[in-house]
């Protein structure tokens, strides 16, 4: 499976995204896992709610970040396709 | 010295009772009883210490954990404290009613070993009749219930040959995961050594087999994979390094820095009931004995891989090498490295195949 921009992702129901108090920090939690995902990262996860497309999360982070849309879609297709590659992404 | 990390996990032994008699169980020989188990309310305290000191993932474990019928309640109170909970279970009491309380509770992921692929060798190795027929029932309530599953195939040389069927079961009931652990000869199992180690060829094979199934079930199924150090050249990082990253609590509450640690019997280990997790983990002497590199002589001190392997394992290298600060023997630099190997080659070949089953002594 290989997302793109069309797809609509999600965390895997059994993946957690949460704010970590201890380490300050964000922390992707799985089983067996754990994953601290950048600011990038977390941003995009955070608008990954099951109902935006891909496209439409770069959409929205190009605008948030006045950053080039390009560049942005390259990020969340990277990281999405990869964490969708261990299964806590779905879409 | 690095700055103390706050751990990422805890492994909650709720109980040492389990109506399975694994020949290779992790327990220590010298078993809990029911009497000196914690209570539900020390539980659910060590939960919330655990939690404010940082840990992210409990596993609740055994024995079988199902025997305790507070889980639900201790299962509640850790999603409450923003913990990712697993149950790590037999799973021959996961009953319809029982896994529909658990996901009630918030049990984000289960567990289940397996002993074989058939029920023959699988009741066999169990020392339980039926006991497969009831996990392949308990599996399926599992991914009914929405729970993330995990088959945990435990593998040595009587079952080796149908890991591959191990891992059509993983895909035909749709875990999201497989661990393919080879047993770790500690405790039982180390007892049950001669019964278990497999061949070298036999070892090949396997990875050979764990390799290609990567391959073909990419994004599909997560294969993680423990081999049997005792054919390896470099020893494993025995979790993550000694009080790095990982604690666990016994049924009556000594907090170890592995679950096999007890066999140390030169180290005390605190009791969660006498003193706070955070500070046994903190500065405990058993928890600082082997953390770290300072303790490390010749030839892990200035080794490359220091950091990498930690040293292997403490236990190994106390049951092998006479000494617990020794280098793990699984090491191809330890002088006692060939005499694991040569012990390895013989007992794979020697055709012993009894069991000596778990049980409360």
């Amino acid at each position: 499976m290989t997302l793109t921009d069309a797809s609509v992702p999600a965390l895997a129901r059994h993946v957690r995204l949460r704010f970590d108090a201890a380490r300050n920090c964000h922390v992707l939690l799985a089983p067996e896992r754990v994953i601290m995902p950048d600011a990038i990262a977390v941003a995009i996860l955070e608008c990954c709610d099951g109902a935006a497309t891909i496209g439409a999360i770069a959409d929205a982070l190009a605008t948030r970040y006045a950053a080039p849309r390009d560049a942005v879609l390259t990020d969340c297709l990277d990281m999405l396709n990869d964490l969708a590659g261990k299964g806590m992404v779905t879409a | 010295m690095t700055k103390l990390e706050p751990p990422l996990a805890m492994l909650m032994e709720l109980t040492h009772r389990c109506p399975l008699k694994c020949p290779y169980c992790s327990n220590p020989l010298a078993l809990d009883r029911a009497r000196d188990e914690l209570d539900t309310a020390t539980w659910k305290r060590v939960i919330s210490e655990a939690a404010s000191l940082g840990v992210l993932q409990v596993h609740f474990s055994g024995g079988e954990p199902m025997v305790r019928n507070d889980l639900p309640d201790l299962v509640r109170h850790a999603r409450a404290e923003g913990l990712y909970t697993n149950l790590i279970t037999s799973a021959v009491l996961l009953n319809a009613s029982r896994m529909a309380v658990l996901a009630e509770a918030g049990l984000d992921h289960v567990q289940i070993s397996f002993q074989g692929a058939e029920q023959k060798i699988a009741d066999h190795v169990a020392g339980f009749r039926d006991a497969h027929a009831k996990k392949l029932a308990a599996v399926r309530r599992v991914r009914e219930a929405g729970l993330a599953l995990t088959l945990n195939a435990v593998m040595h040389r009587q079952n080796l040959r149908q890991l591959t069927e191990m891992i059509g079961l993983a895909v035909e009931v749709g875990a999201q995961r497989i661990e393919i652990a080879h047993v770790q000869y500690y405790g039982w199992a180390l007892k049950n050594r001669a019964a278990l180690i497999p061949t070298r060829a036999q070892l090949a094979e396997a990875t050979a087999i764990v390799e290609a199934a990567r391959t073909r079930l990419a994004g599909k199924l997560t294969i993680d994979y423990v081999v049997p150090d005792y054919y390896a050249s470099r020893p494993k990082a025995c979790m993550g390094g000694w009080a790095r990253r990982f604690f666990n609590i016994t049924p009556s509450g000594k907090m170890l820095p592995c679950h096999a640690a007890e066999s140390l019997t030169h180290l005390i280990f605190e009791r969660v009931t006498e003193r706070g997790v955070a500070d046994i983990w903190a500065s405990s002497p058993a928890f600082e004995a082997y953390r770290g590199t300072a303790w490390m002589a010749p030839p892990c001190q200035g080794c490359a891989r220091a950091e990498i392997d930690w040293g292997g394992c403490r236990c190994q290298a106390l049951a092998l090498a006479g000494d617990a600060a020794a280098t793990d023997p699984a090491c191809g630099l330890s002088p006692h490295h060939e005499a694991m190997v040569a012990l390895a080659e013989a007992e794979s070949a020697a055709g012993i195949e009894e069991f000596a089953y778990r049980m409360i002594s």
